[in-house]
């Protein structure tokens, strides 16, 4: 079972503000499902890495892509050809 | 290239359509003036692309999705943006920001999801064709509820590359329309190798569908009539079973003890996925911006809340707690162990039969509003997540209705046999016309 706190303490790890209003019913759905997925707790085996892969990087040489004014179109907030963001400290 | 100009200005009523393109523009080719829908999660340039949040309200795609580029290329009219269930995080469409589709079949049920409003915009009759995606059944779920054809192609047959993921382990791009022939004309046109995906194989589909299907052994797993599946379902389907039968399939009961934990493995991979994934919605780059007087972390949180719906919020939180330390082993890995198994099942029955067939979907369509908890919403997807765990392809066909409500044969076959597949959707399909 998760508590209220740790649900807080997850939305806090993932940036996902929760409202106090919401907290009782995020927690009660979570851990609802939370108690289906124990039963993987049952599951043999080991992870599976999927079918053999390989590296397809491509050499490093420039090629074609957006323009700077199309890669800024979207953003609301720029400055000298740079996205603006809130600060970090 | 010349171009020509299609008018459209269909009568949505269903709510198929977020964004519709009045004059859309089209050229010569294979699909020449052929208006075509596509899921709202699917970049098309100039034609803003939201996912069905409002995290990405007035976002406007500097460039298209590899597919759109195809469709395209064939001439197409890309008519509009098709409602989901935001970000594809839903079985209903219900979870779209901007309202529910409803379904043509029975506007007071919905249309399933993810890629609702594509399904729905075909059975309405509005758009021959459609893209949707399928991340644990978004394509066949829907194709069932609205009595369309839907494929989920093999993982790694069409590119993802402007496709906004949601988990990329799981999802592909794939082609619904009101008939096999067009869904596999659809496939043929965005199929192919895409050096942007770095996960695409080169294995372009070419094919023309044949009924006939004499001596094609078809598996039946005794767990895609188990639990939770209306008996009334299965009787529709068993009857499409017995179609083919009488066409020369042989028919043939095997076991896929799997399945008893791949819709909690689907859950946990796909759901931390999401936790990575979602984390670039941030307000910077698109969408609304952040309070750039704030601090990075109660701007980003304020943004997140305002912006993603609850279950986007839940997805995010549940993959976030999947990987977190201390949990990581219990769930995450546990379900990476089960996608293991899934896959192995697959290979062995696929040594043993050519494809397998079962229901789409436990039940028909729900009400609107029937599935108001997210568990139960989560369990009607166990017909489908398999295929995605596995990333083996997957058609939906209609196989007739129960009360009025449309029912989905589901195919599944080997990895790159999606020719095996669209052949007994086709056989099927051929041989129950009146």
């Amino acid at each position: 079972m998760v508590s209220e706190n740790d649900v807080e303490h997850i939305a806090e790890l993932a940036d996902i503000a929760i409202e106090r209003d919401e907290l009782e019913g995020f927690t009660t759905r979570f851990n609802e499902i939370l108690e289906y997925f124990d039963l993987l707790d049952q599951v043999q085996g080991e992870a599976s890495t999927g079918p053999e892969t390989c590296n397809i990087l491509r050499g490093d040489e420039v090629e074609p892509s957006l323009p700077q004014d199309s890669v800024l179109a979207n953003a609301r907030e720029k400055e000298e050809g740079f996205f603006k963001a809130p600060r970090v400290m | 290239m010349e171009k020509e100009i299609l008018s459209f200005h269909p009568d949505d009523r269903f709510h198929a359509f977020l964004t519709t393109v009045p004059e859309a523009p089209f050229s010569r080719g294979r699909l020449s003036g052929i208006p075509v829908a596509v899921k709202d999660n699917i970049s098309t340039a100039g034609i803003e692309t939201t996912c069905a949040s409002r995290i990405l309200k007035g976002y406007i795609p500097p460039y298209d999705a590899t597919v759109v580029g195809l469709l395209r290329k064939e001439g197409a009219a890309i008519v509009g943006k098709t409602n989901l269930d935001e970000f594809g995080m839903g079985t209903t469409t219900e979870n779209s920001a901007f309202g529910p589709t409803l379904n043509p079949a029975d506007p007071s049920r919905v249309p399933g999801g993810s890629s609702g409003g594509s399904a729905a915009a075909i059975a309405a009759g509005m758009v021959p064709m459609a893209l949707g995606t399928d991340t644990g059944g978004s394509i066949r779920c829907p194709a069932a509820f609205c009595g369309i054809v839907g494929l989920k192609p093999t993982y790694g047959r069409v590119s993802r590359y402007g496709l906004i993921a949601y988990a990329n382990s799981l999802e592909q791009i794939g082609p619904m329309a009101g008939t096999v022939t067009d869904t596999n004309l659809l496939m043929e046109v965005i199929s192919g190798y895409d050096p942007r995906d770095s996960t695409s194989v080169d294995r372009p589909y070419r094919h023309t569908p044949t009924p006939e299907i004499r001596g094609v052994r078809i598996g039946v797993p005794e767990e895609f009539f188990g639990e939770g599946v209306d008996p009334r379902v299965a009787s529709v389907v068993w009857e499409a079973i017995s179609l083919l039968e009488r066409k020369g399939a042989e028919v043939i009961t095997c076991r896929m003890p799997s399945m008893a934990y791949a819709l909690a493995a689907y859950y946990v991979t796909c759901t931390s996925e999401a936790s990575s994934n979602l984390a670039r919605f941030d307000g910077i780059r698109y969408g609304t911006p952040p309070d750039t007087k704030k601090t990075w972390h109660e701007s980003f949180q304020e943004r997140r809340r305002q912006g993603f719906g609850e279950e986007v919020r839940r997805r995010i939180l549940l993959g976030t707690f999947a990987l977190s330390s201390g949990y990581y082993g219990k769930y995450y890995a546990k379900a990476q162990a089960a996608r293991g198994n899934v896959r192995a099942d697959y290979e062995r029955l696929f040594s043993e039969v050519d494809v397998l067939a079962g229901p789409t979907m436990p039940t028909v369509a729900f009400r609107l509003g029937e599935k108001s908890d997210p568990l139960s919403m989560y369990l009607s997807d166990i017909l489908t997540v398999p295929a995605n765990l596995a990333g083996v392809p997957a058609v939906s066909v209609p196989c007739g209705t129960l009360d009025g409500l449309p029912v989905g044969l589901q195919i599944t076959g080997r990895w790159f046999e999606e020719e095996q597949v669209m052949d007994v959707a086709y056989a099927y399909e051929q041989g129950a016309k009146p």
